[in-house]
């Protein structure tokens, strides 16, 4: 089965053709808003990284920003630096340059301050969406497409409706020959021996279990209550009493076939087929790391509700409540709550999603990009400096 | 709702309110009990009793232990039911 998108040089497929305003560090942030501001065609984020950072940490934060350059959606990108940072503007460049799309970068303190800055990096962005536009979007095959599976804001319905038929979509994907990422890791505790079954090799099944060991380790080495953290009072009010009944609902979303390869934070997946990506339950944190990682689209349940995008993935929300389906309707694209009611089934939800899909991957808008929300949040694993 | 045959937790697919008679089908089985309390939508009550420090099953998995004696009909949530490995993660 195909879709519509662009091919980008390097043989990847976007689904959208953004050009990217990308700041380094928290203090080109805002001379990057700046210059998206003024170009239409641009998208940017903020975020709070890109210095006084070490190590792991540091890698981390580098992968997630030079992830985000690579993932196919974008067209083009103009990297902005302030000029001293850690993860300096040229660093980044050379990564996204060999994706052969047109890459440059300004720093704040070459272009001496903020007005020459936004100045000539409008100027080039200009002309990076004036070559952008021009592009045209041809037939791709599904098994180009590489589909986050996130939930958020969940209740018991999300465990009984809205990620079984999730689930179903992702097996539809799969067997058209795609890609589809698990993520979540706190939302594994409970239900890794429910996965782990399903582990294409020995090392695979492994490394589900040492994920979510260095995960409660982590939670441990914090001296913190975690009980009081997950499941959140959101989802204890929707009926959800332990983080196993909260992470066995969660899996339903990764549907029924086996389970390839185990990814890091922001990691891209060499296999194809269903990979666990090690992020936080956190939702932002975890999208922005399968973005990361080349998914270009994200479909994510919701029981409560949730406005979460992106600025460069589209994110399909779809909730298993009739509830929140009535009452959040302007942010929710698909109403899973009709197996609850008893309308329709699990299979027939998960075909409507897995067409959701396909229409979103050929340029159909969700409500999260009509609404403009582009959430950004890079998961820090070490200290601030 | 009875997601598995093991299960010793039901959902309710509406409020249900105090006194109600359900009917409840685990695996082949069709099982009548009266719902102690109201149930509010999506929440959970026992379909058989769960005794103090045993395990309560929802897709046929153990999703925590109880706290106190659980009887038929009662709502199972975290006045009653807590989480193992949630515990176990925690500070000690």
């Amino acid at each position: 089965m195909n879709f519509q998108g662009y091919r980008r040089p390097e043989g990847s497929v976007g689904i959208r053709n953004h050009t990217l305003i990308l700041p380094t560090v928290i203090c080109a942030c805002e001379t990057a808003s700046r210059i998206a501001a003024r170009v239409k065609g641009t998208v940017t984020f903020t975020h709070q990284h890109g210095c006084a950072q070490i190590g792991q940490d540091m890698e981390q934060t580098f992968k997630t920003l030079t992830g985000i350059g690579c993932n196919p959606n974008v067209a083009a990108t103009l990297i902005i630096g302030l000029g001293c940072e850690t993860i300096g503007a040229e660093k980044i460049l050379k990564v996204i340059e060999r994706e052969g799309k047109p890459t440059e970068m300004l720093n704040i303190q070459d272009e001496h301050g903020t007005r020459r800055t936004i100045e000539k990096g409008a100027a080039i962005a200009k002309r990076m969406v004036k070559r952008a536009i021009k592009m045209e979007r041809e037939p791709c095959n599904v098994s180009e497409l590489v589909v986050g599976l996130e939930c958020g804001g969940s209740d018991v319905t999300s465990g009984i409706a809205a990620n079984p038929a999730l689930g179903a979509a992702s097996d539809m994907i799969i067997k058209e020959g795609g890609t589809t990422i698990l993520s979540e890791t706190t939302e594994l505790i409970g239900a890794e021996h429910v996965i782990a079954k399903r582990a294409s090799t020995p090392r695979v099944g492994e490394r589900i279990y040492e994920i979510v060991k260095r995960m409660e380790q982590k939670i441990k080495a914090t001296g913190a209550d975690f009980i009081s953290g997950q499941p959140t009072p959101g989802n204890i009010k929707g009926g959800l009493t332990t983080i196993e009944e909260k992470s066995l609902g969660c899996i339903f979303k990764a549907g029924t076939v086996q389970v390839k390869e185990v990814l890091e934070y922001g990691e891209k997946p060499d296999e194809r087929g269903l990979v666990i990506m090690d992020t936080p339950g956190q939702d932002v944190e975890s999208i922005t790391g399968m973005i990361a990682g080349g998914a270009q689209l994200i479909a994510f349940t919701t029981g409560q509700g949730t406005p979460v995008g992106s600025a460069i993935a589209p994110v399909i929300k779809i909730t298993g409540n009739p509830r929140t389906y009535r009452t959040m309707r302007e942010n929710i694209d698909i109403n899973a709550g009709t197996i609850i009611d008893g309308k329709e089934t699990i299979e027939q939800v998960g075909k409507k999603i897995f067409n959701e899909i396909i229409r979103v991957a050929s340029g159909k808008r969700t409500k999260a990009e009509s609404l403009g929300y582009h959430e950004f949040a890079i998961n820090r694993i070490g200290p601030t400096l | 709702m009875v997601l598995h045959s093991r299960d010793n937790v039901a959902t309710a697919l509406i409020d249900i309110e105090a006194g109600t008679l359900v009917r409840v089908k685990v695996g082949d089985q069709t099982k009548q009990l009266i719902v102690r309390r109201a149930i509010p939508f999506a929440h959970k009550f026992a379909i058989e009793n769960i005794e103090e420090g045993q395990p309560a099953y929802k897709y046929g998995e153990i999703i925590g232990k109880a706290i106190k004696p659980i009887k038929v009909g009662q709502h199972v949530h975290t006045h009653n039911l807590e989480s193992i490995r949630g515990k176990a993660s925690q500070h000690q």
